[in-house]
């Protein structure tokens, strides 16, 4: 079968549920469980202050409320 | 080893600056769109010739001084590591500044290409490609020898504004020039115009859009001394909003030579864009929750919460015009220039001043301004400015589309054009003075802005700890 003889919108129907697919896996990805001490840490760096170090952890910088 | 500061202040004190001249001359078109006799019929200062200079302004030398600073000061402080190639940095400070006087000096001398945002002749179009390619191997160079495991989303957000500019500003710029100051694109027709509004529109989602979202995941947190409400989320939606932004250029071009199902695909993707959208709006505003009191102290936090839900107006309003109906009455009104400043002024600027207004004060070792009195002052006029803009505009845009389809029993219109134009200045007037507010408050932060970093001489800050975390720990 020569590659000319493929449907041009099978191929863009192909391409469309893979884009849906990578989409859905980086959904599935950012909600994993192994994420969240990462994504916690990596929410705390903007609040560094230039005068310290990492601040401690205390109730109003405990990592992302959600 | 320390941060690379200079640049950054340089730029802080360029985006005022720009900010003042861009908005001046906004004023400026409003007064002869009022009076027309204000141009003293002299061509370079004819509203042709000053409107894409007050776009340009405004938008590549306020917003973008603006974000290429920002950037350099957040890439620092995120990644733990001096800004790479500080003499590349301080070649994109002044290629910027030299981009800036060349489109203010060709533009009202009449030298265009005749492309929306996309005005400046070949020879700019080329300073602009060198200044961005070293402004890129400063950033990515930067992210590369990082001392953080983890690159922070703020940075996920520059990097495609970096990226997609790039590539819009290369495609939509190709040209066969003439002379130096003359040359023909090498699209035509209706592919012409879907390359441009590709750029167009994409100008405003990466430019004006991601690059300040990378703003307010830096600085909203920052200010509100507590984490973005949910990181995750910060990620969903970035990517969702890069992949979608891309296809909703169309929507520009409703009824007209460009094929019908092109239109329509920019429209429903115009529609899917709400979602990520607001998902970055109620990831900002979310990020304030528990702290809302602190908007009775801080005025820098109020210029970012108003900034936030101008964004969410604007960008339900957005897909609502872009609807072929909505369109049908919107479109080539001033209702589209009410929408334009919802965004600009509401979001982009005033996002821009709220992150300026917290950046500037850590530039000094210090948290707040020289003036927080001044800081609310500013926040007043400018809110009150916006207000007055966008409601005159909105009136005077449903009113002109109105009159313009309005029939009489026989089939011939209503009214003439100019009696739809007679109908508007009075709205024209109210614009003038909702612009000029926002002005003033300008040269409010410009006091406050040479009080603050003026005041002793600027530290240098050591850079902070290598941390490494997750899979590195």
């Amino acid at each position: 079968m020569g590659i000319e003889s493929i449907d041009i919108n099978l191929v863009r129907g192909a391409v469309l549920i893979l884009l849906i697919l990578a989409f859905l896996g980086i959904w599935a990805w950012a909600w994993s469980r192994n994420r969240k001490t990462v994504f916690r840490e990596a929410s705390m760096l903007p609040l560094e202050e230039d005068f310290g170090q990492v601040p401690k952890n205390d109730s109003k910088t405990e990592g992302t409320k959600e | 080893m320390t941060y690379n500061d200079k640049v950054v202040r340089q730029f802080v004190v360029m985006t005022v600056i720009w900010g003042i001249v861009g908005m001046l001359v906004g004023v400026i078109i409003a007064a002869q769109l009022w009076l027309p006799v204000l141009n003293f019929d002299i061509p370079w200062l004819t509203y042709s010739r000053l409107r894409p200079l007050h776009t340009n302004a405004v938008i590549f030398a306020f917003g973008g001084s603006a974000l290429i600073g920002t950037s350099f000061y957040v890439v620092q402080r995120t990644c733990h590591v001096r800004l790479f190639a500080g003499g590349l940095a301080s070649l994109v400070f002044w290629g910027w500044q030299l981009v800036i006087l060349a489109a203010a000096i060709s533009l009202p001398m009449g030298w265009t290409q005749g492309k929306e945002y996309a005005e400046l002749e070949w020879p700019i179009d080329v300073l602009i490609t060198v200044v961005w390619v070293a402004y890129a191997v400063v950033f990515f160079g930067t992210i590369i020898k990082r001392r953080v495991s983890h690159i922070y989303v703020a940075n996920w957000f520059y990097a495609a504004f970096i990226i997609t500019v790039a590539l819009l500003h290369i495609v939509n710029n190709l040209a066969l020039p003439v002379t130096m100051t003359k040359s023909y694109e090498v699209y035509t027709g209706a592919v012409d115009a879907m390359v441009q509004w590709w750029y167009g529109h994409n100008a405003v989602g990466f430019f004006l859009t991601a690059g300040f979202l990378a703003m307010m995941y830096y600085f909203v947190p920052k200010q509100a001394e507590g984490p973005v409400y949910s990181y995750r989320l910060s990620i969903v939606h970035f990517w969702a909003l890069i992949s979608i932004y891309m296809w909703a250029g169309p929507h520009h071009l409703h009824y007209t030579a460009l094929p019908d199902w092109v239109q329509s695909l920019g429209m429903v993707f115009s529609l899917i864009l709400l979602a990520p959208s607001w998902g970055g709006m109620s990831n900002g505003v979310m990020t304030l929750s528990g702290q809302w009191h602190k908007l009775r102290t801080d005025p820098v936090l109020k210029f970012m919460i108003v900034a936030l839900s101008f964004y969410g107006m604007s960008t339900f309003e957005g897909p609502m015009m872009s609807i072929k109906t909505v369109n049908a009455l919107s479109h080539y009104t001033d209702w589209t220039i009410g929408h334009v400043h919802s965004g600009a002024l509401g979001w982009v600027a005033m996002m821009t001043i709220g992150s300026l207004y917290s950046l500037t004060p850590r530039l000094m070792g210090k948290k707040v301004m020289f003036s927080v009195k001044a800081v609310d002052a500013h926040f007043w006029i400018a809110t009150i400015g916006i207000v007055l803009y966008i409601a005159s505009m909105w009136i005077a845009g449903v009113m002109q589309g109105l009159m313009w389809r309005a029939f009489n029993d026989d089939g011939t219109l209503t009214y003439t054009f100019i009696e739809t134009i007679a109908a508007t200045k009075p709205y024209y007037v109210i614009r003038l003075l909702g612009g000029t507010l926002f002005l003033a408050g300008m040269f409010i932060m410009a006091w406050n802005t040479f009080k603050t970093l003026g005041q002793a001489k600027a530290p240098e800050f050591k850079a902070a700890e290598p941390a490494y975390w997750g899979e590195h720990a």
